[in-house]
């Protein structure tokens, strides 16, 4: 959320005055209150912006004052850069407006929907192979942000516990992420004063944490390792398992033991469900040493914004010292939130998508979302210009190398003339895909025309695992044929056609490519998919046909729609950009490397 | 609460029923309808209807919308009903139009600047309306402005008023070459239990004032003594939990001006900053104090919106490190952000828009006005019932209404079955034992809340005798059974499921320490 400083009204107000026809309450409007419109709202107040007003308004007016001003934010549904869910079913939507009122924390007056909250921690508990003789515990959070704190905490707590009982000191600890990590990771580092060791990513580590980095960056005062599965930049699953083994290997050579909390705010709800699963790696808690386990409920739970969860694989690994016994009525409670009084219909729903989706419902989203993904993949990648970053329309790779060389996907692709039909892709998508058969379900084995490959014989297990993202580039041949076309400039001319597609540069060292990304989720359809090719297609198009000085009007443009500035704010935000320039150039720090100052480019 | 759940292991997860009942079912030989498959009758004539819900596995196959839908609303129906619910600060109603704009936008994700513009633009007229509401300082064109930020609730609020005050203490210490390895905190002992967290989790030491059997307050003379060089801040509540009362926030501030400290103060307004700037505008305890240098307020408590939004206020960007503040670059715009949720929804925000504009000062006077009345009256009635009265009137605290049993050695029962009594008649009125160091003092509280008119009140007060009345025919003995009795079937704490053993009896907390019991909010 935004901070926001308070704006001077004077001036506005003072220009309002200058243009208004009549003095306020002249009129006989407040009386006569026909319609909702017909109040001095209408045209001769401005609606209250900085200061509550004196008296109020009746509420049909307010209702409809800002229904027509919120007409101005974007629509959910074409908004490509987020994995936040959009759509509720109107069943679910039915109980939300119902329990709207309902206070999450108030366990003696609302139990029933409490028993939802445990019965939800429990069945993912379950999705995430909970082994047998281990008491997990868990709760739900308003987002994947509270539980990543709450997940990296007790594994804080757990190592300054064991080095305070080994007589050792407690002051350095550090914890290591890789520069794909969301904002919500480094924010607990900074939080909760925590080294962040944030290790850059590679093409060859598929833009994720690298393990041969993991390995140099560990030491004895290491709580852990956040392992993301999903990255938010490319859809790639980070590999677990890898990681797992070489804390493995640390532990025998050093007898250090180092957990791993596994943020799957994304991937949580995608992994379990797919064929593909994470390509036969290990993620969830087979591996003893993933102590902890969150996900999104917002993101691919299907709900709408507001719910997480949390899960540890065995009450021990939760610090007796975090947990807050509260008595009410002689009843007693266990907290261990961030939160406390919260909206709890989201929980509700999250339940009633468990239980009215169940496991083959969920399948079925997922597996839509991955092959219109892949679908969107192709169709770019055809059209030649493109290059996909993400690697889930491809097969994938053979178990022999572990980690797969991402470079190797896409450059040989660039080699593709700028016409070929789409036909033509999914003949060779078609060809490689016999190449590397071997791994692949019964479901996908009649194939005969280009056509039968897209009638739902083939799922996700023919394919790289991922997240239905789809981040692509410009190829290598684009850019040198159209020096001057801005990847940028897609973004935001597409956004002129009501299309969110971010631009933005990978994390570092990858951070000189850009890339655009689109996330697919369920209500994105087929047509959709569709709508959006033509689109991406002639807006490139039209950045082709023109040259270098009509472009550069546009990117003046940038930054989308905006406000205008009053005087008062443009004063201050150029203070602002004088100070930290001024603040920079102390430091001697170079622009644009900004990771490290918490400037993150990803929306999750 | 949102809270801790174990996961039952295979043996524990029993089908539903915490007695097997069938064993003791007759074996009749019934023709019973079979058509398992597909859902064509009434709900009720589904399979679904004849089976449990699954709750510890996800179920394989999927259930029809109308089923599912049906079968959850049917169990919410156990839920209890929010208006007898005397407990609890939440607001629990709202008009429609309200409800229909934040229905309307469920799907909006409240961070998601860019995308949904206007709902930030709405987030900002809301700062800047309550900053104003507590006298940010927009006057003086040389300081730099207020700032502000809207979070989930009062915990967050507080955790990053917490957090900016620590940092700012952290790099003064540090510039000044002094170890800042020991940082405290100053607050009453009549805190609600996110302090407690707060300090916890980002490792401050806790410097309690505590409270005594006629003071229910911090001291501010005794608070102003504990300050030292590592005490970043005090905590100061307008209008603390238990009863209600306004911290004097000013004495605090004046003592701290006379002995030329600059502790910084956070007043914790969770309840109060929507209820003392239209009942006792003339009360000075916001940014009009010099050392006051953040606020924190529930929107959903008296700001009158569903549960979920909440708002922090500091006197100036100065009071709020920027190592803090994160930047999300996103589609060309940095977008600074302070706060431990990312995603949610933008529901509340919106709400608290609507009430703001809807009502305006006067109908927020006016509301809080009537439940300043209702309160007197509900206490003077108490009062003539013969309990000691413990709030404050005529608001001088919340309109709540805090109040205990008269001494009395023959008197049979306590607060507690008091309590427990009324639970029967479906009032939830709670009970407490009181900050440490009171003595043990018991205490019930009443909320008056927007939707407890005078109506209602008359109908708690007669069930109040009642009440007494039975409780006044029994022997101690009985009372103790009764009060077993109604705690396990009548009190959904008593039959939860959740209780975990681990965590049971914790010492760490202040609960834990002296049998304080925190009262929910």
């Amino acid at each position: 959320m935004s901070l926001s400083r308070h704006v001077d009204p004077e001036e506005i107000i003072h220009h309002l005055k200058d243009i208004k026809l009549q003095e306020k309450g002249s009129g006989s409007q407040r009386q006569n209150h026909l319609t909702p419109y017909n109040s001095s709202y209408a045209s001769q107040e401005d609606i209250p912006k900085y200061k509550i007003p004196e008296n109020g308004t009746p509420g049909d007016t307010v209702y409809a004052m800002l229904r027509d001003e919120l007409d101005l934010d974007g629509r959910p549904n074409l908004n490509m850069a987020s994995f936040v869910n959009t759509y509720i079913e109107k069943d679910a939507q039915k109980l939300f407006v119902e329990n709207l009122g309902k206070n999450l924390s108030d366990n003696d007056e609302y139990p029933a929907m409490i028993s939802f909250s445990d019965r939800c921690v429990s069945i993912l508990a379950h999705l995430w192979g909970v082994q047998k003789g281990e008491k997990a515990i868990g709760t739900a959070t308003v987002g994947s942000s509270e539980a990543v704190h709450l997940g990296g905490l007790a594994m804080k707590r757990r190592w300054q516990e064991k080095r305070r009982a080994e007589g050792k000191d407690a002051y350095k600890p550090n914890i290591i992420m890789g520069a794909n990590a969301q904002v919500a990771l480094e924010k607990f580092a900074r939080y909760f004063d925590v080294e962040a060791r944030i290790l850059p990513v590679s093409a060859q580590s598929n833009y994720c944490l690298d393990p041969a980095l993991v390995k140099e960056n560990l030491d004895e005062n290491t709580i852990g390792v956040f392992v993301i599965l999903g990255s938010t930049y490319t859809g790639h699953y980070e590999p677990v398992e890898e990681i797992h083994k070489i804390l493995d290997d640390f532990e025998s050579q050093t007898g250090i033991d180092i957990p791993i909390h596994v943020d799957a705010a994304s991937g949580g709800f995608v992994a379990p469900f797919t064929y593909a699963k994470t390509g036969g790696h290990k993620w969830n808690f087979e591996l003893p040493r993933v102590k902890s386990i969150n996900v999104s409920g917002h993101k691919y739970g299907l709900v709408t914004p507001g719910v997480g969860w949390i899960v540890w694989r065995d009450e021990s690994f939760l610090p007796k010292h975090l947990i807050f016994e509260l008595h009410y009525l002689g009843g007693t409670e266990y907290s261990y939130t961030l939160n406390f009084s919260r909206p709890g219909a989201q929980v509700i729903v999250q339940y009633y998508n468990l239980i009215h989706l169940g496991f083959q419902g969920y399948r079925a989203v997922v597996e839509n979302c991955l092959s219109n993904a892949r679908l969107l993949s192709k169709a770019l990648e055809a059209t030649g210009w493109y290059t996909c970053v993400s690697d889930i329309h491809r097969p994938p790779q053979k178990q022999a190398g572990s980690v797969k060389s991402g470079s190797s996907g896409y450059d040989g692709e660039n080699d593709q003339s700028c016409c070929s039909e789409s036909q033509n892709d999914d003949q060779k998508a078609e060809s490689e895909e016999s190449k590397t058969h071997a791994s692949s379900s019964s479901l996908s084995s009649s194939k005969d025309t280009p056509e039968t490959d897209r009638n739902r014989e083939e799922t996700s297990a023919d394919y790289t695992p991922g997240l239905p993202v789809v981040s692509f580039r410009f190829t290598d041949e684009f850019q040198q044929e159209y020096p001057h076309v801005k990847q940028e400039t897609v973004s935001l001319l597409m956004r002129a056609r009501q299309w969110i597609i971010p631009n933005y540069a990978l994390p570092p060292n990858e951070d000189q490519t850009e890339i655009l990304r689109v996330v697919i989720r369920e209500s994105f359809s087929f047509d959709l998919i569709d709508r959006l090719v033509t689109d991406l297609v002639s807006v490139t198009e039209t950045l082709m046909e023109n040259d270098e000085v009509d472009l550069s009007l546009l990117q003046q443009h940038q930054g989308g729609r905006r406000r205008p500035l009053t005087k008062d704010e443009k004063r201050i935000e150029k203070e602002e950009r004088e100070r930290e320039e001024r603040k920079g150039e102390e430091r001697g720090e170079e622009k644009g490397k900004r990771m490290g100052e918490g400037i993150h480019r990803s929306v999750c | 609460m949102v809270h801790l759940t174990i996961i039952p292991k295979e043996d524990e997860i029993r089908d539903g029923l915490d007695i097997p009942l069938t064993g003791a079912l007759k074996a009749v030989h019934l023709q019973l309808a079979n058509d398992e498959d597909r859902f064509t009758t009434s709900v009720y004539g589904s399979k679904f209807a004849a089976a449990d819900l699954p709750r510890h596995e996800m179920p394989d196959e999927e259930m029809p919308k109308e089923v599912a839908y049906r079968m959850i609303k049917d169990e919410l129906s156990l839920d209890g009903n929010p208006l007898l619910n005397l407990a609890s600060f939440v607001t629990t109603y709202m008009e429609e139009e309200a409800e229909k704009l934040m229905t309307e936008s469920l799907p909006k994700n409240f961070i998601d600047y860019e995308e949904y513009p206007q709902t930030a633009d709405i987030q900002n007229r809301c700062v800047s309306m309550i900053g104003r509401l507590f006298n940010a300082p927009v006057k003086d064109a040389e300081a730099s402005s207020a700032v502000g930020t809207s979070s989930v609730g009062s915990s967050e609020a507080i955790m990053l008023g917490v957090l900016a005050m620590k940092k700012r203490w952290k790099n003064k210490r540090i510039a000044e070459g002094k170890p800042a390895d020991k940082p405290n905190l100053i607050m009453s002992s009549a805190v609600q239990v996110c302090w407690e967290k707060a300090t916890r989790y980002f490792e401050v030491e806790e410097k309690f004032v505590y409270c005594t059997p006629d003071r229910y307050v911090i001291d501010p003379k005794e608070t102003v003594d504990l300050v030292d060089e590592n005490t970043i801040g005090i905590c100061c509540i307008l209008g603390t939990t238990y009863t209600g009362e306004y911290e004097d926030v000013k004495a605090v501030n004046d003592l701290l001006v006379e002995r030329g400290l600059d502790t910084p103060i956070h007043v914790d307004a969770a309840s109060g900053g929507f209820v003392a700037p239209f009942v006792v505008p003339d009360l000075e305890w916001d940014f009009r104090l010099k050392n006051v240098v953040s606020i924190n307020v529930s929107g959903h408590k008296y700001g009158l919106v569903y549960p979920g939004v909440g708002w922090v206020v500091w006197r100036s960007a100065e009071y709020l490190p920027q190592e803090l503040v994160f930047n999300i670059n996103y589609l060309g715009a940095d977008q600074a952000s302070f706060t431990l949720n990312f995603s949610k929804g933008a529901s509340q925000v919106i709400g608290q828009y609507y009430q703001l504009i809807r009502l305006g000062k006067h109908g927020y006077r006016a509301i809080m006005s009537n439940l300043t009345r209702t309160a007197d009256y509900l206490a003077e009635s108490l009062a003539a019932l013969g309990f000691i009265i413990m709030s404050q009137k005529s608001g001088q605290g919340l309109p709540l209404v805090a109040f205990r049993l008269k001494e009395d050695p023959d008197r049979t029962y306590d607060e507690f079955a008091l309590a427990h009594q009324l639970r029967v008649r479906g009032w939830i009125v709670p009970a407490y034992t009181m900050a440490p160091k009171t003595e043990g003092l018991k205490m019930l509280r009443i909320v008056v809340r927007e939707d407890f008119s005078r109506n209602r009140c008359d109908g708690l007060i007669s069930d109040i005798r009642s009440c007494q009345g039975i409780l006044e025919q029994m022997d101690k003995e009985t009372v103790k059974k009764q009060q077993e009795f109604i705690h396990k079937h009548h009190v959904v704490s008593g039959k939860a499921s959740h209780n975990h053993p681990k965590y049971h009896k914790e010492k760490h907390s202040l609960q834990g320490k002296t049998g304080k019991t925190h009262s929910i909010c």
